[in-house]
């Protein structure tokens, strides 16, 4: 039996009590009550919240759903759940179960969840004004299409994402239709896919989280004023892994964020009017690998180290401006001492323009006379967009 | 035969040149560990330098060899030994000092800054035993090139000439045939091209054994393909093995008929 505190009652759920059940507290408890949930393992699957309800685990109560279905359905707005130990979803070729789903919700609150052997992780499906902190997704995901999504937002707007840590699935984090929300310090990691997956999502933030070592890095597809902040993208290394894939992307900020070891640091596509602010490129294969139809886009005062190919284009024509940065391989002077290199550098290595003419080409890497070639185009430009180049270079690294 | 290699072999072995040879990759090989620590980073930069270098080396050093040894191979030549023992001999006895060089000048700083922990060692061992096989190979050649050739200026330019071959323009003509040729399927051509050049195909080798191997993409999904699996080790190693014998057996067919 629940007692009363103000007008909320409490219902204690444990193996050994009356309520040994959470589905029947859920129907017998009143809306806005609590549900607090003693260690323990529950066998239950299906669990309907449709009244707006606080469950919170104790201990971190297992609830093995036993492959047969969703574990948890939020219908109902002011849901919170907090703390439990959700296991074993049910994989279905015609359902996209998930661990947690919230069906047209609004204030709703997922926290301090842990989820293992999981179909879809935490599915947000036409819902609002939640947040998701600090859950911990951990799937074992090994082909794509029998695997789902950590955490998928499916038209939904206004959600705060942070401080999760999503492995193992198939596309850590994926939005798709979903505005206005906030992802911050999550990481991201050895999923099968991508780490974080935008599609026609718009005025989003992302800032401060990790990827690394996902199938193939970070999608951005598709989206406008999307905002990119102070992230890592460290070792998406593999024959088609990008750190960041950009296509359709327009108005966006990238900032601060560091690109490590990735194949391709961001591969660009289509996207205009994009801002490149202080991030670092470290030892990538290519820093930047821009395809086409890329205009008025801004690169200022990044730091591009030890690259392969510090960027790659593919047109004759530039409609790009490149201000400021930093390049290991600049060999410039600077006589008057004014902190910029007096020659320009140009980024784009002919073998890079060549490869992209020819991809067959790519064998002849590091080849002597590769080297010879790059040295002469780099003296008198004549392949190169001969405006593509950074006219003030900086001599020293940006910390 | 073995006589002659242990004494052309002793004889380089206490020459300065040896020694000059030793000594820089020795320095080369601490200074990249200093500079980088990483020892499976060393091992890219190494490669660069190894594929350049080493068959440069190995050419001049092997004409120089020739044509500075012609009296003594004179004399030897008025005793009873064979004309095949007396070249085979100096081609193994110079080979085997520069490879002897590489091995311990490069293996000393490796060891010392723990090859044996990293496993950075298989590439490392690759790379050695590419590095021999081109000291091998070009020796040889540069020794053809010098017994066909009296004029000492004439045989130097062309051995010079046959690196720059090897080492740069071929690539060069390899790329233009790639880029007039873009319309046309070119993994079978790109396969065979950068087999018939031991250079290339030492290059590749190393470089499908690394990390930016990935940086390969589609065509590099191709290469590995065949030289990643153990037949085309197997082949490669025998193109190697070829490139080897090819040159030696054409150093015993001018010997044979040289009139000196």
């Amino acid at each position: 039996m629940g007692f009363q505190i103000g007008s909320a009652n409490i219902w204690t759920v444990c193996n050994t009590c009356e309520n040994n059940s959470i589905k029947e507290t859920i129907l017998r408890a009143a809306p806005h009550d609590t549900l607090l949930v003693k260690k323990g393992t529950y066998k239950e699957f299906e669990l309907l919240v449709d009244k707006p309800l606080v469950i919170k685990g104790v201990g971190y109560p297992i609830v093995d759903g036993e492959r047969k279905g969703e574990i948890f359905r939020i219908t109902s707005d002011n849901v919170t759940l907090d703390g439990l130990f959700l296991i074993n979803v049910g994989v279905s070729y015609t359902k996209d179960n998930a661990a947690i789903r919230v069906v047209q919700s609004k204030n709703f609150q997922i926290q301090n969840m842990v989820l293992e052997q999981l179909f879809f992780g935490i599915y947000l499906e036409k819902s609002s004004h939640g947040k998701v902190y600090h859950n911990r997704i951990i799937g074992n995901a090994v082909d794509e299409y029998n695997s789902g999504n950590g955490i998928q937002l499916w038209y939904s707007s206004d959600v705060e994402v942070a401080k999760n840590h999503v492995q193992g699935t198939r596309d850590g984090i994926y939005l798709e239709f979903s505005d206005r929300i906030t992802i911050t310090d999550n990481v991201s990691m050895d999923n099968l896919r991508y780490g974080l997956h935008f599609m026609f999502s718009n005025h989003d933030i992302y800032s401060n989280n990790t990827f690394e070592n996902n199938g193939a890095g970070v999608a951005v597809m598709f989206s406008k004023f999307i905002t990119m902040k102070d992230n890592t993208f460290r070792k998406n290394w593999g024959t088609a892994a990008y750190g960041m894939l950009l296509k359709e992307i327009n108005d966006a900020e990238i900032s601060g964020n560091t690109f490590e070891e990735n194949t391709i640091g961001i591969n660009i596509e289509g996207s205009n009017r994009i801002k490149y602010l202080n991030n670092d490129f470290i030892n990538n294969g290519w820093a930047i690998r821009v395809i086409g139809a890329c205009y008025t886009n801004s690169f200022k005062g990044n730091n591009f180290m030890y690259n392969s190919f510090d960027i790659s284009y593919n047109s004759k024509l530039n409609d790009n401006v490149f201000e400021g940065n930093f390049w290991s391989s600049y060999t410039g002077y600077d006589l008057d001492k004014d902190g910029f290199g007096d020659v320009p550098y140009r980024p784009v290595k002919l073998f890079s323009y060549v490869v992209n003419r020819t991809p067959e080409t790519i064998v002849l890497l590091r080849s002597l006379f590769m080297d010879i070639i790059d040295f002469s185009e780099r003296v008198s430009p004549v392949f190169t967009p001969d405006n593509l180049k950074d006219a003030q270079p900086l001599m020293k690294i940006r910390s | 035969m073995l006589k002659i290699l242990k004494y052309s072999f002793y004889d380089l072995i206490r020459s300065r040149w040896s020694y000059v040879y030793f000594l820089f990759y020795l320095t080369l090989g601490f200074v990249l560990l200093f500079l980088n620590n990483d020892v499976s980073k060393a091992v890219i930069t190494l490669m660069n330098v190894i594929i350049v270098l080493i068959p440069l080396i190995g050419t001049i050093f092997g004409v120089m060899y020739y044509y500075n040894s012609r009296e003594f191979t004179e004399l030897l030549l008025a005793q009873p030994i064979k004309r095949s023992s007396i070249f085979l001999g100096q081609y193994f006895g110079v080979a085997g000092s520069l490879t002897l060089s590489l091995v311990l000048g490069l293996g000393i700083p490796f060891v010392l800054y723990g090859l044996f922990r990293s496993n950075a060692i298989f590439d490392f061992t690759l790379l050695l035993v590419t590095g021999a096989f081109l000291t091998f190979i070009f020796v040889g050649l540069s020794f053809v090139i010098a017994i066909s050739n009296e004029n000492k200026i004439k045989g130097f330019g062309y051995a010079v000439l046959l690196w720059l071959f090897l080492a740069v323009v071929y690539d060069g003509l390899f790329l233009m045939s790639l880029i007039v040729f873009e319309e046309y399927p070119l993994d079978t051509f790109s396969l065979v091209a950068t087999a018939l050049n031991p250079i290339d195909l030492s290059r590749i080798l190393i470089l499908l054994k690394l990390d930016i191997s990935a940086l390969l993409g589609y065509t590099g999904a191709i290469f590995k393909k065949f030289f990643g699996t153990d037949i085309g080790f197997v082949v490669s190693m025998a193109i190697l093995v070829l490139w080897t014998v090819l040159p030696t057996l054409g150093l015993l067919y001018k010997a044979k008929r040289k009139d000196f």
